[in-house]
């Protein structure tokens, strides 16, 4: 099943017959997909599918055992290609990732420095805009333990986002966080993403958030893609495995429900 | 037996490669996400600023111990006179640059085995390579630069105090001469002890910085995780550490005697 959309010439980003394995356990098998520039692709899948490796494999965290990643057409075997992938993009990790002995402020600078990117007198300028932005700028002296998990989300956004990156990886930018953040987070990405125009791959469990959030879906089932097209035919589609999985985190959220109002019953 | 041994070699000579390559690459890349001079500075204050205290005290101890080991036994041959030949020589030749080190490794290296692998077990280490900096130069090249300076001056006070602590045991709370003993220390001392003393502890230096480092930044690899990879790897370091400052001490020994 593969409902791609209409492939314009030149993705950003393309990944080529990618596979891993951990010992003899495959986790990745042959997955193929592009991102276009401007786009918000969701990765969507269930717990263990790959969806994490598959982002890390693709950043270069981790060595793949096959294919090709290619970034504006150059393999990021080419260590000039993997060199600008970097520096063209920012990577939010599930867990933050944020550096707990430097403060706010601090963690925020980090990747301005790190690539000594534009004029150096402007840097405390721009860290002062970006924290402002995500609503950080009371807590500049800070360090992330003594912030809330929102807060230490909002702050790996901004961290992100500071060096006006080309292309963002978002890891589960909503993992351990409450429904209310958790649509805090998808609403602060579309709107950024809107204001930035940055081109988004963003793995998540949240199918719905992800769903007005994206622009394109790629469903990955047992390391292989089930899904690769846009996010609209992505809700509507009625292949009996995707509609199981939409079933199955419907009946979920309503079981959940149920929980959380015992009344309903 | 055998296939074990062999297996048991060929991993030890590829972790000692990847040890070098690991090392090579920290200081080749030191310069990597600038702001150079303040790692340098915190390395300094870390490892030098932050051991005065232990270094003083152990140096000290020592000083008297041989203050007063040296006395009962040199009193048997009626030698007492070279008390402070044999304070200040062994300070400076061997005591003083291993005791040193030993003792920066427990405190500095193992708070940076600690360091490292808690941030290589929350991503941030990931997080400075995706940054497009060498997390190897920028994590630990400053460290080994500021190790290179650090264990020599904190191995000459080592013996300055342990040779204070041999007079104290030996001329105060003994009755052997203060001007004896600083003047048999004065002829005792060559430019070549002074050398030899600072040239093992920059090598006592570099080899207990990289291992505990390397240990750190790779704690993941360890088969463990969390928190007990942590750990692991902080013993792992300082165990390594002791052993490589005492087999380095011999074999400079044996090359420069």
């Amino acid at each position: 099943m593969n409902t791609s959309a209409s492939i314009p010439a030149s993705p950003l980003l393309e990944i080529r017959h990618l596979r891993k394995a951990f010992g003899a356990r495959a986790v990745l098998g042959d997955v193929s997909f592009q991102v276009q520039p401007g786009a918000v692709l969701s990765v969507l899948g269930r717990s263990g599918t790959g969806k994490s490796v598959l982002l890390k494999c693709v950043v270069g965290l981790l060595q793949h055992d096959g294919g090709e990643v290619l970034f504006r057409g150059q393999s990021l075997e080419n260590p000039a290609a993997r060199k600008a992938l970097r520096q063209a993009s920012s990577y939010v990790f599930q867990q933050n990732a944020l550096f707990d002995s430097a403060t706010v402020f601090e963690n925020v600078l980090m990747p301005l420095r790190a690539r000594g990117e534009g004029e150096r007198a402007l840097w405390p300028q721009r860290v002062r805009d970006v924290l402002q932005r995500l609503e950080l700028e009371d807590a500049t002296d800070r360090y992330p333990a003594e912030l809330s998990g929102g807060m230490q989300k909002r702050l790996a956004v901004a961290r992100a986002l500071v060096t006006e990156p080309e292309l963002v990886f978002f890891d589960e930018p909503t993992a351990g966080l409450d429904p209310l953040r958790r649509n805090a987070v998808f609403s602060l990405i579309a709107r950024l993403q809107r204001e930035r125009r940055f081109t988004a791959v963003l793995v998540t469990h949240d199918v719905q958030e992800a769903l007005v959030v994206s622009s394109h879906v790629l469903w990955l089932d047992a390391g292989t893609v089930q899904f690769d097209g846009m996010a609209s035919s992505f809700a509507t589609a009625q292949e009996p495995a995707l509609r199981e999985f939409r079933d199955n985190i419907e009946a979920l959220r309503e079981s959940l429900r149920s929980v959380a109002n015992p009344n309903s019953i | 037996m055998s296939e074990y041994l062999g297996k048991l070699t060929l991993q030890g000579v590829s972790s000692l490669g990847r040890w070098a390559v690991f090392s090579a690459r920290a200081l080749r890349e030191v310069r990597s996400g600038q702001a150079l001079g303040t790692r340098l500075v915190r390395a300094v204050f870390e490892q030098g600023v932050r051991c005065v205290p232990v270094i003083a005290v152990v140096a000290a101890f020592t000083g008297m111990v041989l203050g007063l080991q040296g006395h009962y036994v040199l009193s048997r041959f009626g030698a007492t006179g070279m008390l402070g030949t044999l304070v200040s020589l062994s300070l400076c030749r061997e005591l003083g640059p291993v005791l040193a080190a030993l003792m920066i490794a427990g405190q500095a290296g193992t708070a940076l085995s600690a360091e490292l692998g808690i941030q290589r077990s929350t991503e941030q280490i990931d997080a400075i390579e995706l940054m497009d900096v060498s997390p190897e130069g920028f994590l630990v090249g400053a460290r080994l630069l500021g190790a290179f300076f650090v264990f020599p001056v904190l191995t000459a006070f080592f013996v300055l105090v342990g040779v204070a602590g041999g007079w104290l045991s030996g001329c105060v709370l003994m009755p052997q001469d203060s001007n004896g003993y600083w003047g048999a220390v004065h002829e005792a001392i060559r430019s070549r002890d002074i050398r030899e003393c600072l040239l093992k502890a920059a090598v006592f230096g570099f080899l207990t910085t990289a291992l505990c480092a390397y240990q750190g930044f790779y704690a993941h690899r360890s088969g463990e995780a969390g928190a007990r990879a942590v750990g692991l790897a902080t013993v792992r370091g300082i165990v390594l550490s002791s052993i490589a400052i005492l087999a380095a001490d011999y074999l400079i020994t044996a090359v420069l005697l």
